[in-house]
């Protein structure tokens, strides 16, 4: 019997685990502090109906404009509304429509482009209406596809997605088309593996990785383009209260009440900044390559 | 056969290495990479240090360059004595100086040491610019020089080339002229003809010689190619994990090994003489190719181009139990005519029956059913198997896909273990727990579970150290006896093929130009571009298993070096 050795001993491969299995269990101290602030994001905004100490949609007319206090955490706004209700309780949409369209784009960009990939004749097909649609500036895209459908939580996900998609179909494709050149892929062929069967149990396990990554950008970049439309007047419909909507409301005021547009975009800008930085560790610990540059 | 057997005790020593110890870094403790290394060359001299992978070769020649990897990798103990200079205390300035100067490398692979978007002239010249104040004419005409005196074609417009515009060889002539233009007094060479094909090979094995004969070069060769050694060395080392096992000059050492560890590699070095022919079967022909043809791009849409005629009339039949053998250099064809076989292209014409099926038109569905015929064996064992696959499953794969329970497969991959000889319980690990040898067994396994008629090896012992090759060998010869399988051997390796094959057809650009039983076509070549591959053949004249010359050798006269 030949014997199997549990780890080799070449040079190479000792130096390489020394070195990256360490480093994909310790994160880092940025990434922590990321992953913190995410969390606390999260946690705040779904478990916001709970503890909010107003009604974020209640007018008051008595209260308006009020400073921060006792009562108003961080003041109120020209309705009289308690901003520090409407800021956590605008997160639970932003949040949503942010993962909503990362897990759509993610799983239609990826059907598309696993198609793209092996099937020759519908990769020539789908990658010229996957560039056409990328030389469309997204938000314009976007407003246009809010126009059709009406402002919802639905269509601005679908607006965000649209744009998006050709980007993952094109790293799909371009993981499947290297993959598929793997000896092992060819075997699998020899051995009579039907084409479902190479495509999703061969080739698209290659593709999770540079996915996850993926998602995490999309995810930040949909919550950016949730709160533009919003800003424009593009969102969802004004009474829903989002980071854009609010900051699009507090705009008029925003001389004598500068509270209304920063706390919702320190919100809007710490959440993306985590959730970046989160894909960033992803990228590393997952992409071999970006590994060997720390190194 | 001639060997080198000049005397160099009275020759100045260049380099002197002594009980060089390195390690990995921040870990003293951990088991060193090199442990006590002791090397001499002295001027003139052509060293071979010789191993298989991980024997520590290349870590040895890269510590002598000071260009260990850092944070990974570091001296331990020893000393490096370059004419008086101690390497292993040089400070990063005084190692570039003398990087060039006095010490050279050149590499494996030519394209990836060149710079791809700078002109080769430019690239030699730089090392003058870097090293020395000559006026730019003058950096010039000496690198126009130097490239003539590596007898590049046509200097002037090889000058502007750039690197991809260059074949394999002439990159690895531009390389040497880069490393050798200071005149320095160690040139060290990691593997610098293993990419190449084996009559480049020869050629760049011939320069080194001249370019070290003309400059008084001390040489430090590394390579895993006993044929090679035995060619060009004067002395050599023997190392195996780190160590030094054996240390003598060339004959010494190919006659009376004193090691069994040196013993062993050198048996396992397959001769060129080739084997008997078994008696060709009664039974009929697994397979048939007729006019087999393969011809890449062409028939543009708006201009008809000639596309790359890859393959060109292919004729072979295989009996069961019999083993043909495509040898060739890259390019000739061979890898072309092997997937065309397996249809993993599409030929653009002639005939494959195989077990009585005519394969070569079946659309892809029709062909699905006749699939388990025939099975392919790929060269790089590290890629044949999806890593994030348990071995079992890879080989329950094919089965399953014939309508075998699960079941059944499992127990039958067991069973398979046991004839590759592999441990049952191993069918749980993945591939990366595996060595390269044991992932070819289990690639071999795989192929072997659908039980074909027909195995086609594509350069399936090409990437492994020499005593694993042979063990694979022994487990293809195995296999083929107990299932009665016909095989396709693809190779570049004619020791190999003379080893294992019945049969030999050599290609040349696409075209059969001999086709014949073993022993006939490597014994009495008929044809000059087989005659020009067995010349170039290192070593054939030596018997590395018996310690002694070949007692047949090959008619062909004149392996000059």
């Amino acid at each position: 019997m030949t014997q199997i050795p549990s780890s080799r001993h070449s040079a190479f491969q000792v130096v390489t685990g020394l070195f990256s299995v360490p480093k994909a269990m310790r994160i880092g101290v940025g990434p922590t502090i990321a992953a913190v602030i995410l969390v606390a994001i999260v946690l705040a905004a779904v478990l916001a109906p709970y503890y909010v100490p107003y009604n974020p949609l209640e007018m008051n007319a008595m209260a308006r404009l009020k400073p921060p206090s006792d009562d108003f955490l961080l003041g109120t706004d020209p309705y009289g509304r308690d901003i520090f209700s409407r800021v956590v309780t605008g997160g639970r949409v932003s949040l949503l429509i942010g993962v909503g369209a990362a897990v759509v784009s993610v799983a239609v960009g990826l059907l598309i482009g696993l198609v793209a990939g092996y099937f020759r004749l519908a990769d020539s097909i789908i990658m010229r209406i996957m560039d056409s649609l990328m030389a469309i500036p997204a938000i314009l895209l976007a407003i246009a596809l809010v126009a059709l459908n009406g402002p919802s939580v639905t269509s601005v996900i679908i607006a965000i997605t649209v744009p998006e998609v050709p980007r993952v179909v094109r790293l799909v494709r371009s993981v499947v088309l290297t993959a598929r050149e793997e000896p092992y892929v060819e075997a699998a062929i020899a051995l009579g593996s039907s084409m479902p069967k190479v495509l999703l149990q061969h080739l698209m396990p290659n593709t999770f990785a540079p996915l996850i990554v993926q998602g995490t950008y999309i995810c930040a970049s949909a919550i950016l383009i949730e709160a533009i439309l919003s800003f424009l007047g593009a969102g969802v419909s004004t009474e829903i209260p989002t980071w854009g909507n609010i900051m699009a409301e507090g705009r008029s005021y925003f001389q004598i009440k500068p509270g209304l547009i920063f706390w919702p975009g320190l919100m809007l800008s710490l959440c993306i900044l985590a959730i970046n930085l989160l894909g960033d560790t992803a990228r590393d610990i997952l992409d071999p390559r970006m590994k060997k540059r720390e190194v | 056969m001639e060997f080198k057997s000049k005397d160099f005790t009275d020759a100045k020593r260049v380099l002197k290495i002594r009980g060089l110890t390195v390690g990995l870094a921040g870990r003293p403790k951990a088991d060193p990479v090199l442990r006590g290394i002791d090397l001499d060359i002295r001027a003139g001299e052509t060293h071979c240090l010789v191993g298989e992978s991980g024997s520590g070769k290349s870590v040895t020649s890269l510590t002598a360059m000071g260009l260990l990897p850092k944070d990974a990798l570091e001296i331990q103990g020893g000393s490096i004595d370059l004419e008086g200079i101690e390497i292993t205390q040089a400070k990063p300035a005084q190692m570039r100086a003398l990087r060039a100067r006095r010490i050279a490398m050149i590499f494996q692979e030519p394209m990836t040491a060149l710079n791809p978007v700078l002109r080769v002239g430019e690239q030699i010249e730089e090392v003058l610019n870097m090293h020395s104040d000559l006026s730019r004419a003058e950096a010039k005409a000496r690198t126009i020089d130097m490239m003539e005196q590596v007898h590049l074609p046509d200097v002037e417009r090889i000058y502007a080339a750039f690197p991809h515009q260059l074949s394999g060889g002439q990159r690895q002539r531009i390389m040497i002229a880069m490393a050798l233009i200071l005149d320095p007094d160690l040139l060290i060479a990691d593997e610098p003809t293993t990419a190449l094909d084996v009559t480049t090979q020869l050629q760049i094995l011939k320069l080194i010689s001249e370019m070290q004969e003309r400059h008084g070069t001390a040489v430090l060769f590394i390579t895993h190619d006993m044929g090679v050694v035995a060619e060009i060395a004067d002395t050599v080392s023997v190392m195996q994990k780190g160590r030094i096992v054996e240390s003598a000059p060339i004959r010494q050492l190919l006659t009376a090994p004193k090691e069994d560890y040196t013993r062993k590699l050198l048996q396992a070095v397959p001769n060129l003489d080739p084997r008997a022919p078994r008696a060709p079967a009664e039974a009929r022909d697994v397979i048939t190719v007729d006019g087999l043809e393969m011809t890449y791009g062409g028939g543009g849409f708006f201009r008809a181009s000639q596309g790359v005629r890859a393959a060109q009339d292919v004729n072979f039949t295989i009996q069961p139990g019999r083993t043909l053998g495509i040898v060739g250099e890259s390019g000739s064809g061979k890898s072309t005519v092997a997937r065309a076989i397996m249809r993993l292209i599409d030929p653009t014409a002639g005939k494959v029956t195989v077990a009585g099926t005519e394969i070569a038109q079946l659309s892809r569905r029709q062909l699905q059913p006749h699939r388990k015929h025939f099975q392919i064996v790929f060269q790089d064992p590290y890629r044949s198997l999806n890593p994030r696959w348990t071995v079992a499953r890879s080989l329950c794969e094919g089965p399953i896909n014939f309508g075998t329970s699960r079941a059944d497969a499992m127990e039958h991959a067991a069973e398979l273990m046991e004839l590759v000889d592999l441990p049952r319980d191993a069918l749980d690990r993945y591939p990366h727990q595996f060595s390269g040898g044991q992932r070819q067994r289990i690639a071999i396994a795989r192929a072997v579970a659908m039980k074909p008629d027909l195995l086609v090896a594509d350069e399936a012992v090409s990437a492994l150290d020499v005593s694993v090759q042979a063990q694979v060998l022994d487990l293809l010869d195995d296999v083929q006896e107990k299932f009665g399988i016909a095989m396709l051997f693809i190779t570049h390796d004619l020791r190999v093929a003379a080893q294992i094959c019945d049969e030999v057809l050599v290609m040349q650009k696409g075209v059969v130009v001999e086709h014949g039983l073993a022993g006939e076509v490597l014994a009495a070549p008929r044809h000059d571009y087989t005659r020009n591959l067995i010349e170039a053949a290192p070593g054939r004249h030596w018997d590395f298993a018996n310690f002694r010359a070949l007692d047949r050798t090959p008619p062909v006269t004149g392996a000059t070096l």
